[in-house]
């Protein structure tokens, strides 16, 4: 069934009896030409290019739990292309496209809103880094403008521009970015798939690979044992759990990112900012709450839940951005699993072993990413070779020393 | 979460900053062989498990001491926390 507006008046006048399930709930098969482990966003965009981009239709998705139950379904929806380094920025800026026009392609509202990114800078170093940032940017296509306090005030009045610490000098701004509705991303991706023929099995955990002279030939699961051509991993902040289980060990450590959403206001924040002095970033969802969050709990974890220190640092970086938020009453908060990498970058590449891929360390940022990243992967399933936007994201940087440290803090994941 | 210091007692781990896994402790050979590849792992691969996890935190704002907890990475419980010096002691690191 197509979307449209016809397909809604008609539906109106009809009692609304004509919708039927987004997706089927198919029972496996006993082999794929590919199978993708996790349904996570990147694991549904993978699954649902494979079948738009490169013609291919015997598809499944392997989700342990439910579609829209990992961090795709958790995140604070923020999508930009900000990055600073040559690795990165045209692989975002090519994100960014996609997301552009990503409701048509896929015929379903996403709610992708370009409402803008305000990054605050609050020092004459900050402002430099800013504008070199911003000039990275440009040369990759991006958008970037640096605006003064003035500037600033225009679009946030109520900032707190005269902290005698932290005074707001500027900040950069990117208005391409913006917000996404993340639901609707697992969703639309996931429909969009599933009537190109691929078989979304969720309660389906993968427990083990079938590894036969360096070649995988499929998939343990808990649904029976599913044969597979090409096996791509796709599974975030279980992405050493599962590698493990083919015998590898991966750079990463997994930590709890936290995320808050706020009572729903009236209109009161435009676009994204974040601070540039504190651990906050915030906007404003449609429903009218502050969704808002700040740094990683900083410890190993898979527990999908952090701890209160970090809530109170988020709370005091937000109040010392923003004081009028001392009213504002927090509704909910939650964890989800970061898959953090040794240099703060993704990885999207072949395995030692024949036949089985892997995409993730997508750290905090992987939701901005997913369409390349579906794009991405699809291509380096079906062709064996890195998309062009994506062949610096390889396992073999930090033996070779191409590390892409957007930070500079080396190898300590909770750094990144 | 509360780090029950072996000197201190029960401390907040706020005074703490973490920095990974205790396997750090054993920093390979700089001199032995493949040096490069032993370097490469020791840096950058982790086990990363789901359940007992041996780490280093330092009592950055405490006494400056660095100890090795083992936490359940499902539920952040703390089962048992000792002196890093003690453990790299015993597990034949410096004198
Ligand atoms: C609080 C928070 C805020 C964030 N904010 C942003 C943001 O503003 N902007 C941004 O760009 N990014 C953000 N992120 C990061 C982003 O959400 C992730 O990087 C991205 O969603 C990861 O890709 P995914 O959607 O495929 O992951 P997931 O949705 O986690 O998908 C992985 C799936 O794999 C499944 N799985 C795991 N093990 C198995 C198994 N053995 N067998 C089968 N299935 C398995 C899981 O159940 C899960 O559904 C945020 C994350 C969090 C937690």
């Amino acid at each position: 069934m197509r979307y449209s507006g016809i397909r809604v008046i008609k539906e109106a006048l009809s009692g609304h009896k004509g919708w039927g399930p987004l997706w089927r709930d198919p029972e496996p098969k006993p082999h794929y030409d590919f199978v993708i482990i996790g349904g996570g966003g990147h694991g549904l965009a993978t699954a649902y290019y494979l079948a738009r981009e490169f013609g291919e239709s015997r598809i499944a998705v392997l989700e342990r739990g439910w579609i829209g139950g990992g961090n795709v379904g958790r995140n604070t929806t923020i999508i930009r292309s900000n990055y600073l380094l040559d690795g990165n920025e045209p692989f975002y800026e090519f994100s960014l496209k996609l997301w552009e026009g990503l409701e048509q392609d896929f015929n379903f509202n996403a709610m992708v809103s370009q409402r803008g990114i305000l990054n605050l800078v609050h020092t004459d170093a900050q402002r430099d880094a800013a504008r070199r940032r911003g000039n990275a940017m440009i040369l990759n296509g991006s958008d970037a403008e640096l605006l003064d306090t003035e500037g600033v005030r225009k679009l946030y009045p109520f900032l707190n521009f005269d902290n005698a610490r932290f005074p707001i000098k500027g900040g950069l701004l990117h208005r391409r970015g913006g917000t996404v509705r993340h639901d609707a991303v697992a969703w639309g991706y996931a429909r969009g798939a599933d009537q190109r023929g691929v078989d979304i099995i969720q309660n389906c955990e993968a427990t083990g690979f079938k590894i036969e002279d360096g070649k995988c030939l499929g998939v343990e699961t808990t649904r029976g044992f599913i044969g597979a051509g090409q096996v791509g991993v796709s599974v975030a902040g279980s992405s050493s759990r599962v590698m493990a289980l083919a015998g590898m060990r991966l750079p990463m450590e997994s930590h709890v990112l936290q995320a808050f959403v706020s009572e729903g206001l009236k209109p009161v924040l435009p676009g994204v900012i974040t601070y540039g002095a504190g651990h906050f970033y915030c906007s404003q969802s449609d429903k009218g709450g502050l969704v808002f969050g700040g740094d990683i709990d900083g410890y190993n974890s898979y527990a999908q839940r952090g701890n209160l220190p970090v809530i109170e640092d988020v709370a005091e970086g937000g109040i010392s951005l923003i004081p009028a938020l001392g009213r504002v009453r927090l509704l909910r908060a939650w964890g989800g699993i970061m898959d953090m990498s040794m240099d703060g970058s993704p990885i999207i590449d072949n395995t030692h072993i024949e036949g089985l891929s892997f995409n993730g360390g997508w750290c905090y940022g992987g939701f901005k990413a997913t369409p390349a990243a579906g794009w991405c992967f699809a291509h380096l399933l079906k062709t064996g070779q890195p998309h062009e936007t994506a062949t610096a994201y390889r396992f073999d940087r930090f033996r070779r020393g191409y590390m892409i440290d957007e930070k500079g803090q080396g190898a300590q994941p909770n750094l990144h | 979460m509360i780090i029950n210091h072996p000197l201190l007692g029960p401390r907040d781990a706020q005074e703490f900053t973490y920095l990974g896994d205790a396997s750090l402790i054993h920093r390979p050979d700089w001199q032995g062989e493949d040096a490069s590849g032993q370097f490469h792992d020791y840096l950058y691969l982790r086990d990363n498990p789901a359940g007992q996890h041996r780490e280093l935190w330092f009592h950055e704002v405490g006494d400056r001491s660095w100890l090795v907890v083992t936490r359940n990475t499902l539920t952040h419980e703390i089962s048992n926390v000792e002196l890093a010096r003690d453990v790299a002691r015993r597990e034949g690191r410096g004198k």
